[in-house]
């Protein structure tokens, strides 16, 4: 996966990755969805199999995830539907979720499911790589990139540890916290983005509140891939699906 | 507990990164007090100036003679400050916190009880506090809610997902996770990511150290079994950690609540209900639907109806050295009532259910031996929903009064 958003960023200035919650509201306007961002541009999709106890979340990705549940989303589901949109188009897929969804179904079978279909890699924030070992070998064997995550708190050595382990890319949370709320990009920030690009030579994506052209404006240049997440979930509820095309094309 | 927060198999710290270092700090503030015994003297200390340490160890005889079997001694952890077990283990974290420096304490809370807690160490110790509390347990704990905004915490109903304890538990995670830098999660069980399991259980262990001595004082022997309710585990731990090294056979008794057969309990270790899953930080056996989705629980007593349980427990399960059984909501009514009955004690909800196990096998013994019930807390909290299973026409009269009264004042 590495290769091929390295390769797209030879002529894009800045990468863009986009969050959907499979089965919110359904599977149907996820379909939609998905077709207006790669339609305009997006590079990556991250696709969250929705989980009962979403500890990183925020509001809007957690209402998310319980009514994707309510209306009765399940763990096949989400790989039948990945199965048909990675087929339909040409850019990398991701599955985000918790880990007890991969524990469930069983790791091996997990990682053998999603291979079969494509999938290029996991971001899963409640599996520190302390806790992650037999997930990591099954990501090596597999080719599945196992996306880690960096935040404001990691010190140097510690995101040196995480780059050790990670593939793909980097996920840079802007800030503490869960996803949703605004991150502010000060001083703090920059500085933050410098020791991060000091302790990997992996691409970095940066997410957690980025809502705006704006937003992405100021990571132009200091980070290879921005993370659109709660923006367009909330745009679908408030607008409908068709309007997350002409918000993704007057991001860059 | 091994170098990775596991017990057996079971444990382990599934923390999101953003709480890495700060778990790294806590790990080793902990390793300090543990080796520090200037720590545990201050705690004692604590306890017995602040709470009510030691506990008494009251012999039940009017019960004991009720059902003709062993000698049934209740150990009163009901005593305590706050009213319940889970001051022992607040007081302990707050002396933690003391020393770490950290000026915001959060904490979830089933029964209030815990929340209660937090609240009297936060006003003790000048800390900020804020408790998140399921919406539904917020309704059945209204007397707590009322105290701990009183000692100056802020109350958080949780309307999340089943509204209970475990949604709980989530948000306390996402505020920590935001306010990682000045905040400190009192977690109020024996779960989570290491090291609580064994903090809480190391704080809790008190209770059974106090015991030993005196059921041998009382009773001049050991005795045959030990009876805790289980929700997270900690009273569990607490009372059985000392016994783990004799010849004592240990009984957690998990929320039946409407039947084992009913879908609507929080029977983890005493049903094959639950299976092997990770979730709120540490791997556990969850009452969970075959994707990995945590299932609705159903308990009368909201600090028992949770859908995980203590990963040391789930590791002395599967070891046989503690055995599990459940009572239901209505076998836990019936306890209750014999017990302010006959000994003129008033159990929590969550206490009773110790009591209903034991009351089940008690008559099998001799009366020459002893059990030994683990009061975690006292029911007071629970008048609403005690006085609402027993139909009480004059509470019920009171209430509507009340209500009379107020909504007078508020539409005038
Ligand atoms: C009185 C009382 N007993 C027991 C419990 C259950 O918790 P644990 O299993 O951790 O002792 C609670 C929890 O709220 C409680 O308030």
């Amino acid at each position: 996966m590495e290769k091929q958003l390295r390769k797209k960023l030879e002529n894009k200035e800045i990468l863009l990755m986009t969050h959907i919650v499979l089965g919110y509201p359904s599977l149907d306007v996820n379909r939609e969805v998905i077709e207006q961002m790669v339609s305009n541009g997006v590079d990556c999709i991250e696709m969250q199999i929705p989980f009962s106890e979403p500890m990183a979340d925020g509001p809007v990705i957690l209402k998310a995830n319980q009514e994707a549940l309510a209306g009765g989303t399940k763990v096949d589901d989400c790989f039948t539907f990945a199965a048909e949109i990675i087929q339909q188009h040409d850019i990398p897929f991701l599955f985000m979720t918790y880990y007890n969804i991969i524990f469930k179904y069983g790791e091996e079978a997990f990682f053998k499911r999603a291979a079969d279909i494509g999938m290029k890699g996991f971001i899963i924030p409640d599996l520190p790589p302390e806790m992650g070992e037999s997930f990591l070998a099954l990501a090596d064997k597999y080719k599945i990139a196992p996306v880690l995550i960096f935040t404001p708190t990691s010190t140097d050595t510690r995101m040196e540890e995480l780059a050790s382990h990670g593939r793909g890319f980097i996920y840079c949370a802007a800030r503490r916290g869960v996803t949703g709320s605004k991150s502010e990009f000060g001083d703090d920030f920059k500085e933050y983005l410098g020791r991060c690009r000091a302790a990997t030579n992996l691409p970095l994506a940066v997410g957690f509140g980025i809502r705006s052209k704006e937003d992405i404006d100021v990571l132009k240049g200091k980070a290879d891939m921005a993370v659109i997440g709660s923006r367009t979930i909330q745009l679908v509820e408030s607008e409908g699906a068709e309007a997350v095309g002409p918000f993704i094309a007057r991001l860059r | 507990m091994d170098a990775n927060g596991f017990f057996g198999s079971w444990g382990g710290a599934y923390i999101p990164e953003v709480l890495y270092q700060t778990f790294q700090d806590l790990k080793l503030e902990y390793a300090r007090c543990r080796k520090d015994p200037a720590f545990w003297e201050e705690y004692i200390h604590l306890m017995s100036t602040y709470s009510c340490r030691p506990t008494p160890l009251t012999h039940a005889e009017n019960l004991s003679n009720h059902f003709g079997g062993a000698q049934i001694y209740i150990k009163r952890e009901d005593l305590n400050h706050t009213g319940a077990h889970k001051a022992n283990n607040v007081m302990g974290q707050g002396l933690l916190v003391k020393r770490m420096g950290k000026k915001r304490v959060i904490a979830e809370t089933g029964a209030g009880q815990h929340g209660m807690a937090t609240a009297t160490m936060a006003a003790k110790f000048g800390l900020d506090c804020t408790i998140y509390m399921g919406e539904e347990d917020v309704l059945r704990q209204r007397p707590n809610v009322f105290w701990m905004e009183k000692m100056g915490a802020t109350v958080i109903p949780v309307k999340d997902g089943s509204r209970t304890l475990k949604d709980a538990i989530n948000q306390a995670f996402r505020d920590w996770v935001t306010n990682v830098d000045d905040t400190h999660y009192v977690f109020g069980t024996a779960c989570g990511p290491a090291p609580f399991p064994e903090m809480v259980s190391w704080f809790q262990s008190i209770i059974g150290i106090e015991a030993v001595d005196q059921i041998i004082q009382a009773h001049g022997k050991m005795p045959k079994k030990i009876y805790a309710c289980v929700g997270g585990g900690s009273n569990a731990m607490g009372i059985f950690k000392r016994f783990l090294e004799e010849d004592v056979e240990l009984v957690g008794v998990e929320a039946g609540g409407h039947g084992a057969n009913s879908g609507a309990h929080a029977i983890r270790l005493a049903s094959s209900d639950a299976t092997p899953g990770v979730a709120q930080g540490y791997k556990t056996m969850f009452l969970q639907d075959e994707d990995g989705q945590m299932k609705h629980t159903h308990s009368v007593a909201a600090g028992l109806d949770y859908v995980g349980v203590s990963p040391i427990l789930t590791d002395l399960w599967e070891k046989k050295l503690v055995r599990f059984e459940s009572a239901t909501d209505e076998e836990v009514m019936q306890a209750l009532d014999l017990t302010m009955k006959k000994e003129g004690i008033i159990p929590a909800l969550e206490s009773a259910h110790a009591f209903a196990g034991a009351f089940r096998e008690v008559g099998k013994l001799s009366v020459d031996d002893a059990i030994i019930i683990n009061q975690s807390g006292r029911g007071d909290k629970d008048i609403f929903t005690i006085a609402h299973a027993f139909e009480d026409p004059s509470w019920e009269k009171f209430i509507i009064d009340r209500g009379k009264e107020y909504s007078k004042k508020h539409s005038g």
